[in-house]
C-alpha cells in the first residue's frame, strides 16, 4: 500500500524587479479559500516594498518603452502562451478563491493577453494622427507611454481582472506597480511566475500583496509614479484621498468605475489610452 | 588590398524537397483533374527541383468551390478572436521553420540566403503576427465606419468602447458602451483570388493571405510559375496549424492558371502583384463584375541624391536600392537622379562599392547578388541593356566572374542616360541602374515624376525640410528618405498611377479585404 505523500506547499512572495523577495517588513497575512480554508500566508507588503517596486519599475522604463512595438507584442503573446501551458494550475487557483466558472475565467485571461498583444503595433495607427496644419509643415502626433503606472487591481477578479488592468498599461511601454486583490492575491503571484518566464524584462511588472489601504497611499503619493489606476479601490473615501495625493505631481488618474465591471466584455482601447502621452512633431517643409 | 572569401554555403539538408507536388485544395494535397505537370528548376544551377502542377479549369474550379464552402461554413462567422489565433499559430510556425523556408526560397528563387534569411522570412512572420492582431479589432481599423455598407444597426456584441468613444483618462469608465459610430461593422468580402510574383514568393504570399484571412475572407492563391515551392511548404504549415480546410488553397501554374482564377465567377475579390501589362489585362477582365480589385504593379523609382547628401550612406542606399534581390524589386531605385555637382565623386564611390559585390551561389552566406530568376527574365534584362548601348548610354560593370551554369547578370550601371531612353522609361527588373543628373530641386522632381509609374522614390539629403518638401511633390506611394527598400507590416505599401491601386500593409492593407 503506497504511503500518502505529503504535498510541498508554495511560499507566495512579492514580485519586484524580476525577483521574488519576501516583504522587507517580514510580515505575512493569512489567505483563505472561498470556503474559509487556509490556503497560504501571503507577504504583507510595506511602504518600503512599494518604494522598491517603484524604483524597479522606473529602472525598467527605458528598455521597455524603447523596445519596438513588435517586440512588446511578441512578449505579450508569449505571456499568453506560457499562461496557456499552466492553464490547469490557474483554474485550480482561481476556483479556490472565486465562485463562478474558473475555466472560462482563465480562458478569458489568456485571450486578453492575446487581444492586447495585437494592439502593441496598432495603437499608434488608431490613436495617432497626421495633422493637416495650415502651413508648410510636417505635423505628426504619436502616442508614447507615460512611464510608471501604479495599479490597484480589482478585488473581485483575482486573475482576469488583474490581467485586464495590467496588460493595457504595459502594452504601450509603461511599467507597472500593481497592488494585487487583497483577499485573493495568490493567482497574481502565480501570474508573476508566468511573467518572469516570458522574456518580459524584470521590473516591467511588479506585484505586491497586502493591505490596499496601507500601501496605496504610498503609491499615490510617490513622485516617481506617473499614473494611477484606482479600478480596484472600493472605498470611495479612499479613492478620493488617493486622487488628491496623486495631484501632487499631476498623475494621470483613472477613477474606479461606478458600476460593476464586466471583465468578460471586449475591453476597447480606453484603458490603453489612459496611460499615453501624445507627442506632436513639427518640421518645416521647403527645398 | 583584396580580401578573399572562403565559401560559406548554407546547408541544404534542412529542406526536404519532394519530387512531385499536387495542388493544395480544401486542406489537402490533391492530384490535378485537368492540370498538366511541369518542372520547376533552380535558377542558380538549372537543376530540376520538383514537378508541380499547372492547374487547369476544373482544378481552379475545385479550389474556388472549396474556398467558397470554407468561407460560408467555417471561416466568415468564426469570431475574429479565433481567426486571429490561427494566424498567430501560422506566424509562430513560420518563425520555427524559418531557416528551412529561407533555404528553400533561395534554392527556388535564386536570391541570396542572407536576404531570404534576414529580410524575407522575418518580414513574413511579422506580417502574419501583425494581421493576426487585427482579426478581432477590425472596427478599430476603419474609424468612423468608413466601409459601413450594411444596415445601420448599432454595433452591440461585447459592449465595448470604440475609437471615437469617450477616452477615459482621468474619467470614470462607463460600462455603457457607445455604439460603433459608423453603424455596421466591417465585413469580409468573400473568396479572394490572389496572384503573386516570383521576386519575393513567400513575402508576397504573406502580404496577400494574412490580411485576407484576418478580415474573414478565404483565399485561392497562385504562386508564380517559377517559384511555387515555398507556397507549397506554407500549405503544409496551414495543415500543422489545423487551419480549417479550404480557408487557404494554393493552385500552382503559369499565366493561364492565373487568368482562369481571376476570371472565375465564384471569386469576389482579386489581388494581383506583378507586371503593369498583366495588371491592365486583369483590370479589363474584372470590368462589369462585382469583383473588387487591388493591383501592385511595376515601378521605375527615382533615387534622388542632392549635393548635401552623405555620400557613403547614399552609395549604400543606391546599392541596396537597385542590387537588393538582383533588382527583382518592383520598388527598386532603378533611376539614380544625382545632382550634377556631386555626380562625379558619387559615381566613383558607387563603382568602388560595386566592385566589392559578390555575385554567385545564392546559398553562400557571403553572396550579395544571386541568380536571375529565369531564362526569360535574363533575356529581358539583356535585351534592354543592349537597347541602352544602342541608344548611346555608357555601360559599366565591375569585373565579375559569373558561374557557368544558371542565369546570371553582373551588377550594371548606365551613365549618360536621357529621359527618352528606354532604360530610363521601362522597368528592367534586374540589377541595372540608369543614372541621370539634375541641377535644381525642381528639375529633380520633374524628372522623378516623368514616368507612368509611381510606386516608390528615394531622397538623399541632410536637410530635413527638403526631404519633406520633395516628398510632397513626388507622385509615389512610398518615399524613403536617407534609406531605401525598407518594409514593415505596419507600413502601407502601394503605388500611384500605373503602379497600381490599393495598399498592402498597415491599417490600410485591411481595406482591400473589407466590405
Amino acid at each position: 500500500m503506497p504511503s500518502a505523500r505529503l504535498a510541498i506547499r508554495k511560499t507566495y512572495k512579492l514580485f519586484v524587479g524580476g525577483a521574488f523577495p519576501r516583504s522587507e517588513s517580514g510580515r505575512s497575512y493569512v489567505v483563505t479559500s472561498v470556503n474559509g480554508d487556509f490556503l497560504a500566508n501571503a507577504a504583507l507588503a510595506s511602504r518600503k516594498d512599494v518604494r522598491d517596486a517603484v524604483v524597479a519599475a522606473r529602472a525598467a522604463v527605458p528598455k521597455w518603452a524603447g523596445a519596438t512595438a513588435y517586440h512588446r507584442g511578441q512578449i505579450l503573446y508569449r505571456i499568453a502562451e506560457m499562461l496557456e501551458g499552466r492553464r490547469s494550475q490557474f483554474v485550480d487557483e482561481v476556483a479556490a478563491v472565486e465562485t463562478g466558472d474558473a475555466v472560462s475565467t482563465v480562458d478569458a485571461a489568456i485571450d486578453r493577453w492575446v487581444w492586447y498583444a495585437g494592439w502593441a503595433d496598432k495603437l499608434a495607427q488608431v490613436y495617432g494622427s497626421a495633422n493637416p496644419v495650415a502651413g508648410p509643415f510636417f505635423n505628426l502626433s504619436a502616442p508614447e507611454p507615460t512611464g510608471v503606472v501604479g495599479i490597484v487591481a480589482p478585488p473581485d477578479s483575482a486573475l482576469l481582472g488583474l490581467v485586464s488592468v495590467l496588460a493595457p498599461a504595459i502594452v504601450s511601454g509603461n511599467t507597472a506597480v500593481v497592488l494585487a486583490a487583497e483577499e485573493r492575491p495568490l493567482p497574481a503571484i502565480t501570474l508573476a511566475e508566468v511573467l518572469a518566464t516570458s522574456d518580459l524584462p524584470g521590473g516591467v511588472v511588479n506585484l505586491l500583496t497586502g493591505r490596499v489601504a496601507e500601501t496605496a497611499p504610498w503609491l499615490a503619493g510617490h513622485l516617481d509614479v506617473n499614473a494611477l489606476d484606482l479600478t480596484g479601490v472600493t472605498d470611495p473615501g479612499l479613492a478620493t484621498d488617493l486622487e488628491r495625493d496623486a495631484a501632487e505631481n499631476l498623475k494621470r488618474v483613472r477613477r474606479p468605475s461606478p458600476t460593476a465591471a464586466d471583465w468578460y466584455a471586449e475591453p476597447g482601447i480606453d484603458r490603453m489610452v489612459a496611460y499615453l502621452e501624445t507627442k506632436t512633431v513639427w518640421h518645416p517643409k521647403g527645398v | 588590398m583584396r580580401f578573399e572569401y572562403a565559401p560559406a554555403p548554407e546547408s541544404r539538408s534542412i529542406v526536404d524537397i519532394r519530387s512531385s507536388y499536387g495542388l493544395f485544395i480544401n486542406g489537402e494535397f490533391v492530384d490535378p483533374v485537368d492540370g498538366e505537370r511541369f518542372k520547376t528548376i533552380s535558377p542558380a544551377t538549372e537543376d530540376v527541383l520538383a514537378e508541380v502542377v499547372a492547374a487547369g479549369p476544373s482544378d481552379v474550379d475545385r479550389a474556388v468551390s472549396a474556398a467558397r464552402d470554407a468561407y460560408e461554413n467555417r471561416w466568415r462567422d468564426l469570431p475574429g478572436k479565433e481567426r486571429g489565433k490561427y494566424l498567430y499559430r501560422i506566424a509562430r510556425l513560420i518563425q520555427e521553420r524559418s531557416r528551412e523556408l529561407a533555404v528553400l526560397e533561395s534554392i527556388d528563387n535564386g536570391k541570396p540566403i542572407r536576404e531570404s534569411r534576414d529580410v524575407d522570412l522575418p518580414l513574413v512572420a511579422a506580417h502574419f503576427f501583425y494581421y493576426a492582431g487585427w482579426a478581432d479589432k477590425l472596427r478599430y481599423a476603419v474609424p468612423g465606419g468608413a466601409f459601413a455598407g450594411g444596415p445601420a444597426a448599432g454595433f452591440t456584441p461585447g459592449g465595448s468602447a470604440a475609437p471615437g468613444g469617450p477616452a477615459a483618462a482621468g474619467g470614470p469608465s462607463g460600462s455603457a458602451a457607445p455604439a460603433w459610430p459608423g453603424g455596421a461593422e466591417p465585413r469580409p468580402i468573400g473568396v479572394a483570388a490572389q496572384v503573386i510574383p516570383w521576386n519575393f514568393p513567400l513575402l508576397m504570399l504573406a502580404w496577400k493571405i494574412a490580411p485576407a484571412l484576418a478580415a474573414g475572407n478565404t483565399v485561392v492563391l497562385k504562386p508564380a510559375e517559377t517559384t511555387p515551392l515555398t507556397a507549397l511548404l506554407f500549405a503544409e504549415i496551414c495543415q500543422q496549424a489545423d487551419l480549417p480546410p479550404g480557408v487557404v488553397n494554393i493552385v500552382t501554374g503559369a499565366g493561364e492558371t492565373g487568368r482562369l482564377l481571376v476570371e472565375h465567377p465564384g471569386v469576389d475579390k482579386v489581388a494581383f502583384t506583378g507586371s503593369t501589362e498583366v495588371g491592365r489585362a486583369i483590370a479589363r477582365a474584372v470590368a462589369g463584375t462585382r469583383k473588387r480589385l487591388t493591383l501592385e504593379l511595376g515601378g521605375k523609382a527615382a533615387n534622388i541624391v542632392f549635393d548635401d547628401a552623405p555620400i557613403d550612406q547614399a552609395v549604400e542606399g543606391i546599392v541596396n536600392g537597385i542590387f537588393f534581390n538582383q533588382g527583382h524589386v518592383c520598388c527598386a531605385g532603378s533611376r539614380l537622379l544625382v545632382q550634377e555637382s556631386v555626380a562625379e565623386p558619387l559615381l566613383d564611390a558607387l563603382k568602388r562599392r560595386m566592385a566589392t559585390l559578390r555575385v554567385g551561389d545564392p546559398l553562400d552566406k557571403n553572396t550579395d547578388v544571386g541568380a536571375i530568376n529565369s531564362a526569360a527574365q535574363l533575356a529581358r534584362i539583356r535585351e534592354l541593356s543592349e537597347v541602352g548601348d544602342a541608344e548611346g548610354a555608357e555601360r559599366w560593370s565591375p569585373p565579375c566572374a559569373l558561374p557557368d551554369r544558371g542565369f546570371w547578370f553582373a551588377p550594371t550601371i548606365f551613365t549618360g542616360v536621357s529621359q527618352a531612353h528606354r532604360i530610363a522609361r521601362e522597368e528592367i527588373f534586374g540589377p541595372v541602374l540608369s543614372v541621370l543628373t539634375f541641377r535644381t530641386p525642381a528639375e529633380a522632381v520633374e524628372k522623378a515624376n516623368n514616368t507612368p509609374y509611381g510606386l516608390s522614390a528615394g531622397i538623399w539629403t541632410e536637410k530635413g525640410s527638403r526631404i519633406l518638401a520633395i516628398a510632397d511633390q513626388l507622385r509615389a506611394g512610398v518615399v524613403w528618405a536617407n534609406t531605401f527598400n525598407r518594409f514593415d507590416p505596419t507600413s502601407p505599401f502601394g503605388g500611384y498611377k500605373e503602379s497600381g491601386y490599393g495598399r498592402e500593409g498597415g491599417r490600410h492593407g485591411l481595406e482591400a479585404y473589407l466590405a
